[in-house]
């Protein structure tokens, strides 16, 4: 019981630690799943934007080419597509934090 | 380059990558060309050549830019391999001594190329900016600028850029809806025709292996292009207009390619967009004969060269299985699941083996088509396409 409760107690610990370096809710990813989110996006997203994502069918997406976007707004493209376009809506293979993710570290330069 | 570079850099080579290389056997004496491949490895902007009959890899080559969606088309002695990177890279490279000849920046994005059928004039195709520009072969140096200009002042992106015979290039631009045959048979700067208003976000296009039929896949509506180039004065007419009318569409997570489209015994098999079906279209009649349910949204359909078979692969996140179609029965005889991300496949010339990239685990697989079995695993780093020689000897590759 107490080895639970400490596991538990170190969990919650370096949650709150991660959580005041990057800003990130709480439940914010593991870092598992960022790996897997930033080889998706530099791989699979990379098919139409381009690996380096300066643009290919897509449009770029570097930080430069995404300040009129907030957060938000590239994370609801993402899961919803642009209807008339080819971009896909990424909803059931993305979740909103994973979305979430994905557009603030666009905009911040994303991860290699 | 001399030799004692070649293996100087070659043993570089592997020394930086986390793979071994073998010691480059094409320095071993004179050999031929015609049973040499190239594969992309996307992530490194490296290149792999590769002997298909021994299985192994020869060398790697390094220093090709951004080769996410690179391809690669031959000189007519299939010496050469020109290597069209994403942005903007045209690289000449010379498979015998695994060395870059030159490499030129000539665009900011770029999406592929062609060689024209005299082997003289390489055009590539560019998205930024957007239209075609046209090289020397021997040399790299420009020929023709050739913008997709439409509208007031827009330059359009282009795509499904081929070659046909008589030194012509098709093209089609993606942002304005247009076909354009650029030719070159004349001294001095190309005659442009142009066919507009083909349809809506046409995002590829593929030729027939005679030359003669050009057909653009698009994007914004049901249906496809066609232009029989054998025509007098050319017409793009709408064909499998509405073939999906209807039925709600699934998400594209990745484009169909119709390069390798399949056109096998009297009948193409299409990858319908947005659906996880092929499109089984009469080759003479260019009217719908049928349907395939497959096992997700199809990249490429490949027909084996003796056209009996055509391979299938699949969009994310179905991307690792493969399913292979009796051409005969439209059946399909086989699917296995090669690993994630099989995305890339390359038949031998007379189809008894095929290559193909397995991205994900960073391997190339080879396959003996009659039986399916795995003849051997290779390494690579992020493989994606794998261009073999035979194609310098065939139209629109």
């Amino acid at each position: 019981m107490w080895l639970k409760t400490i596991i538990l107690l170190l969990l919650l610990s370096s949650a709150a630690g991660m959580s005041s370096l990057t800003g990130a809710p709480a439940n914010a990813l593991d870092s598992a799943r960022e790996r897997e989110l930033t080889h998706l996006v530099r791989q699979d997203c990379g098919s139409c934007h381009g690996m380096t994502l300066k643009g290919g069918l897509g449009g770029p997406l570097l930080p430069e080419s995404l300040v009129d976007l907030e957060s938000e707004s590239i994370a609801s493209i993402i899961l919803g597509g642009v209807p008339g376009k080819p971009m896909p809506p990424w909803e059931g293979q993305l979740s909103e934090e994973d979305a979430m993710w994905i557009a603030k570290n666009l905009k911040e330069g994303f991860p290699q | 380059m001399k030799r004692r570079d070649f293996l100087k850099s070659s043993a570089l080579g592997a020394a930086a990558a986390t793979i071994s290389v073998p010691a480059a056997a094409c320095a071993k004496g004179p050999r031929g060309t015609g049973d040499l491949a190239v594969i992309v490895e996307r992530a490194t902007g490296s290149v792999l050549i590769a002997d298909t009959t021994a299985r192994e890899i020869l060398t790697r080559v390094e220093g090709l830019g951004d080769l996410s969606h690179a391809s690669a088309v031959y000189s007519r002695d299939a010496r050469y391999a020109y290597i069209f990177g994403r942005d903007g890279g045209l690289t000449k490279l010379d498979i015998l001594e695994g060395a870059v000849v030159k490499r030129v920046l000539q665009a900011g994005n770029a999406i592929g190329g062609a060689i024209s059928d005299d082997g003289q004039l390489v055009a590539v195709s560019n998205y930024e900016p957007g239209g075609v520009r046209v090289f020397d072969a021997a040399t790299l140096e420009p020929v023709a600028d050739i913008p997709a200009a439409y509208g007031a002042d827009k330059q359009s992106k282009t795509v499904g850029l081929v070659d046909t015979p008589g030194r012509r290039f098709v093209f089609t631009l993606y942002d304005a809806g247009e076909i354009w045959i650029a030719d070159f048979s004349e001294e001095g700067p190309p005659k442009i025709e142009r066919h507009t208003g083909i349809g809506e976000l046409p995002y590829d296009a593929l030729i027939t292996g005679d030359g003669r039929h050009y057909i653009a896949g698009l994007f914004g509506e049901d249906g496809l292009t066609h232009v029989d180039l054998w025509e007098e004065r050319p017409q793009p007419r709408r064909i499998l207009s509405g073939y999906g009318k209807g039925e709600k569409k699934l998400p594209v997570y990745k484009m169909p390619h119709l390069e390798g489209w399949a056109h096998a015994g009297g009948k193409f098999l299409l990858p319908a967009v947005g659906r996880y079906e092929l499109l089984v279209m009469d080759a003479t009649s260019f009217e719908e004969v049928g349907r395939i349910g497959v096992h997700g949204q199809p990249i490429f359909a490949v027909a084996r060269p003796d056209g009996r078979q055509a391979w299938v692969n699949f969009a994310h996140p179905r991307n690792d299985t493969i399913q292979v179609v009796d051409m005969p029965s439209l059946k399909i005889v086989h699917e296995f699941k090669p690993g994630p991300a099989a995305l890339h496949m390359e038949f031998t010339p007379r189809g008894h083996e095929v290559w193909l990239s397995v991205r994900d685990s960073n391997e190339v697989h080879v396959y003996d088509t009659q039986t399916f079995a795995r003849r051997a695993v290779l390494s690579a780093q992020s493989p994606s396409g794998i261009f073999m020689t035979a194609r310098a000897h065939r139209i629109g590759l």
